[in-house]
C-alpha cells in the first residue's frame, strides 16, 4: 500500500510539473466547453435579411417589427426596389431576402389572402431551410394575431412540443459528446503514453527489476488518471450548469457512477494501447487514430447513427464512447434513473473487461 | 555457491535469428567485482538483462544466487540491484524524489540503508532538491548507483556505469565499486573502456557474443606471449605503413599518441629501429619495450 502511495504521488509529480501536461488535462476540457458551447453551434442566429417592402402600409410595417424583434435576423436593410435584392446577394451580406409585394393590406383584408415572397441562399441548404421555417412561422404568428377572422380553408395544426429541450438549445447535445471525447483523450491517451514514456526512458527496466509487481506498476499508473478525469468531469459539468445554463435533471450520483465506469474503460483501452507499443509516438497515434477518431464518429455525438449504412451501425456498437454518450444523455437531460440505462451499462462493463482481460494476457513480465 | 553463474547462456533476436550471445559460461564468487569487458555490440547488455530476469534465454541457463533466472525471477527481482546502461530515473523528479521513490518501492526507506550510500550520497546532497534531469553526467550515474544500492542489494549489476562520464568521476566511480565490493557486495559491472579493465577482480573480455578470455587482469595481460614496444617517430602515418613492412613485426596499431608494436621473436634493437625508420624518412622519437595492457591482449584475441 506504501508503495501504491508513494506511486501514486510520483505520477502526480510528472503531471504536475509538466506543463504542456498539465495545460491538456485542465485546460482543454474548458476550451471544448467554451467552443462547442459559443462558437460551434448549430443554432442559426442572426442572419442577416434583406427586406423588399413595396406595399409600404400598416401591415408590412407591423410584419418587419416583428422579424427584427426576433433573434433569429438582423436587418440588412429595407428597400423598395426588387432589384437591390440580387445585388445584395451577390456581395455577400444576406442569406436571405423577403419580398412584401404592394397592396399587402388590402389583399389581406379584402382577399383574405396575400403572397410573400423569400429568397434564399441555398448554397448552404441546412441553413436556408431553418431560416425558411422561421421566417413561416413568424408569418403564420403575425396572420392568426392579425387576422384571426374571416372564413379559412379547414387546417390541421400539428401542436408541437420539444422534450427534454424544448428550446432546442445545442448544449444539450454536445455536453456528453465532449464529456465522452475528453475523457477519451486524457484515459486513453494520457495513460498510455506515461506507461509507453517508463519503456522508452528505461525506467520500467528499473521497475521490473524491483519486488513491485509488474502489474502492479500499471495500475498506480492508471490510478492517478482515474482521479484527474473524475475533476475533469466534475469542471466540465460545473461549466455546463453555471456558464451554458443546462441543468443536471438526473441523480448526480448515478452520473459519476457511469462516468467512473467509462473512464475505467478508457484506461483499459490506454493500458492496452500501452503493453503493445514501445514508443511514445506510436501510442499516440493509436489513441488519435484509433481511438478518439472512432468515439468521434461513431459515438452519435456529430453523426446520428441512424443515418449510417448498416456494416457501419454495427461497428459502433462496439465504440464504448457510443454508449457513455447514450448514458450520459439519458441521465443529464432527460433525467432518467438507473433502469434505463442497465442495458448501456452492462455492454460497457463487458466491453471493459474484455479489453482489461486482453490487456493483462498481453503484459509482460520481461522486456521482450 | 557462485553468486552469478552461467552456463552456456545463448541469445539471439529476430526472424534472422541474430546472434547476440553466443554460448557463454561464467561464474562469479561472492563478493567478487567481475567486469565484462568488450566494445559496443559485444553482446553484454544482453547478458545483463538475461541474468536480471529481464529477458528470457534462447539456450543454455543461468543462476543468481543460486536462484535460476527462469523459474525463480520473483525472487531473483527482490535481492539484487540493477543499473541499466541508458540513465534511467525520472528527469522531472528531484534527487531525492527518485531517491525516496525507489527505497519505497524496494520496500525500504532511506534512512534504514543510510550506511551503504553515505559515501555516494554526500556528494549529491548539495543538489538534493535538484531534477535529476539537470544533474552532470557523473552526478546523474552516481544517483542511478544510489537507487539500485538502496535496498542493500545482494548482487549488484551495473550496465556500462562509465559509459558518457568523464575521467575523474570514472575514478571516483570504481573507488566506490572497491567501497562497495569490502562491503560484501558481489558485483558484475560491464564497461567498453578497457583500462578500467584493471579495476576489477576478474575479467572476462567479449567480442560478438562469445568470451575471448577470462581470468584476473593481471593474469591476462601476464600471458601475452610476445615481445611489445612503443614507438614514436614524427610521423604516426608514415611510421605505421614502414611498421607494417618490416618482416619482424606481426602487428602494429596506434594507441594513443604512440604505436604498439608486436614483434614475431626477436624484437629490433633501439639502433636498428631508428636505421630502420631513417631509411624510411622518419626520425624516431620513443622506443621502449612495454607491458601489455588489457586493450593490447583484446586487440591480440580478436586476430
Amino acid at each position: 500500500m506504501k508503495q501504491f502511495m508513494s506511486f501514486v504521488r510520483k505520477e502526480f509529480f510528472h503531471v504536475l510539473r509538466d506543463r504542456k501536461t498539465l495545460f491538456i488535462l485542465f485546460g482543454m476540457p474548458v476550451v471544448q466547453i467554451l467552443i462547442f458551447g459559443f462558437a460551434l453551434t448549430n443554432e442559426v442566429k442572426n442572419s442577416r435579411i434583406l427586406i423588399v417592402d413595396q406595399a409600404h402600409d400598416e401591415s408590412s410595417k407591423q410584419l418587419i417589427r416583428e422579424i427584427e424583434a426576433s433573434q433569429y435576423f438582423e436587418t440588412e436593410n429595407i428597400v423598395a426596389d426588387f432589384n437591390q435584392v440580387e445585388k445584395v446577394f451577390k456581395e455577400g451580406k444576406i442569406r436571405v431576402a423577403l419580398v412584401i409585394p404592394a397592396n399587402f393590406r388590402e389583399d389581406l383584408l379584402q382577399n383574405n389572402a396575400a403572397s410573400l415572397q423569400l429568397i434564399n441562399d441555398a448554397s448552404d441548404p441546412n441553413t436556408a431551410t431553418t431560416l425558411t421555417n422561421y421566417i413561416s412561422s413568424i408569418v403564420l404568428d403575425f396572420q392568426m394575431r392579425n387576422f384571426p377572422g374571416g372564413p379559412k380553408p379547414i387546417q390541421i395544426i400539428p401542436q408541437l412540443r420539444m422534450l427534454y429541450n424544448p428550446q432546442l438549445k445545442g448544449a444539450p447535445n454536445f455536453v456528453p459528446g465532449v464529456m465522452a471525447m475528453v475523457l477519451m483523450l486524457i484515459c486513453v491517451m494520457m495513460t498510455a503514453v506515461s506507461i509507453v514514456r517508463e519503456k522508452e526512458t528505461g525506467t520500467m527496466e528499473v521497475l521490473l527489476v524491483s519486488p513491485f509487481k509488474p502489474l502492479m506498476v500499471i495500475i498506480s499508473k492508471a490510478f492517478p488518471y482515474l482521479i484527474l478525469s473524475l475533476i475533469n468531469v466534475t469542471s466540465i459539468l460545473l461549466l455546463s450548469v453555471f456558464v451554458l445554463d443546462l441543468p443536471i435533471t438526473g441523480n448526480i450520483l448515478l452520473l459519476y457512477a457511469v462516468s467512473t465506469l467509462f473512464i475505467i474503460t478508457c484506461l483499459s483501452i490506454g493500458i492496452l494501447i500501452s503493453v503493445r507499443t514501445d514508443s511514445q509516438q506510436v501510442a499516440m497515434l493509436i489513441s488519435l487514430m484509433g481511438m478518439l477518431l472512432p468515439a468521434l464518429l461513431f459515438s452519435g455525438f456529430m453523426f446520428p447513427i441512424e443515418n449510417m449504412p448498416f456494416p457501419l451501425q454495427i461497428i459502433s456498437n462496439i465504440i464504448p464512447a457510443k454508449w457513455y454518450y447514450i448514458m450520459v444523455k439519458a441521465i443529464m437531460i432527460k433525467g432518467l434513473g438507473f433502469s434505463a440505462i442497465w442495458k448501456e451499462a452492462s455492454i460497457l462493463v463487458a466491453i471493459t473487461l474484455v479489453i482489461l482481460g486482453i490487456s493483462i494476457k498481453n503484459f509482460k513480465i520481461r522486456l521482450a | 555457491m557462485w553468486a552469478i553463474s552461467a552456463i552456456n547462456l545463448k541469445k539471439t533476436y529476430g526472424k534472422e535469428a541474430t546472434v547476440a550471445v553466443d554460448d557463454i559460461s561464467f561464474e562469479v564468487a561472492k563478493g567478487e567485482l567481475f567486469g565484462l569487458i568488450g566494445p559496443d555490440g559485444a553482446g553484454k547488455t544482453s547478458i545483463f538483462r538475461m541474468l536480471t530476469t529481464l529477458l528470457l534465454p534462447d539456450g543454455g541457463n543461468a543462476t543468481v544466487l543460486g536462484l535460476d533466472v527462469v523459474t525463480d525471477y520473483k525472487t531473483i527481482r527482490k535481492k539484487v540491484g540493477y543499473m541499466p546502461g541508458k540513465f534511467s530515473l525520472y528527469p522531472d523528479l528531484t534527487v531525492l524524489e527518485n531517491l525516496n521513490f525507489f527505497a519505497t518501492v524496494f520496500g525500504t526507506t532511506v534512512d534504514e540503508n543510510y550506511d551503504l550510500i553515505r559515501d555516494i550520497y554526500v556528494q549529491l546532497e548539495p543538489f538534493k532538491d535538484r531534477r535529476a534531469g539537470k544533474l552532470s553526467g557523473g552526478m546523474k550515474q552516481k544517483l542511478a548507483l544510489c537507487c539500485a544500492l538502496i535496498h542493500k542489494p545482494d548482487v549488484l549489476f551495473l550496465d556500462e556505469p562509465t559509459t558518457g562520464v568523464d575521467p575523474v568521476s570514472r575514478k571516483e566511480f570504481w573507488q566506490m565499486l572497491k567501497r562497495l565490493k569490502d562491503q560484501g557486495i558481489t558485483i558484475l559491472v560491464s564497461t567498453p573502456y578497457m583500462d578500467e579493465a584493471s579495476m576489477c577482480d576478474r575479467i572476462a573480455l567479449i567480442q560478438e557474443g562469445k568470451i575471448l578470455s577470462i581470468n584476473t587482469p593481471q593474469a591476462i595481460t601476464a600471458a601475452f606471449p610476445s615481445p611489445i614496444y612503443a614507438v614514436k617517430a614524427n610521423n604516426m602515418f608514415g611510421l605505421i605503413q614502414a611498421l607494417q613492412q618490416q618482416k619482424e613485426v606481426s602487428a602494429c596499431y596506434t594507441f594513443g599518441e604512440f604505436a604498439h608494436v608486436i614483434y614475431k621473436e626477436f624484437p629490433l634493437s633501439e639502433i636498428d629501429m631508428k636505421n630502420y625508420l631513417n631509411e624510411n624518412n622518419l626520425e624516431l622519437q620513443f622506443y621502449s619495450s612495454i607491458e601489455a595492457t588489457i586493450e593490447d591482449c583484446f586487440i591480440r584475441f580478436l586476430k
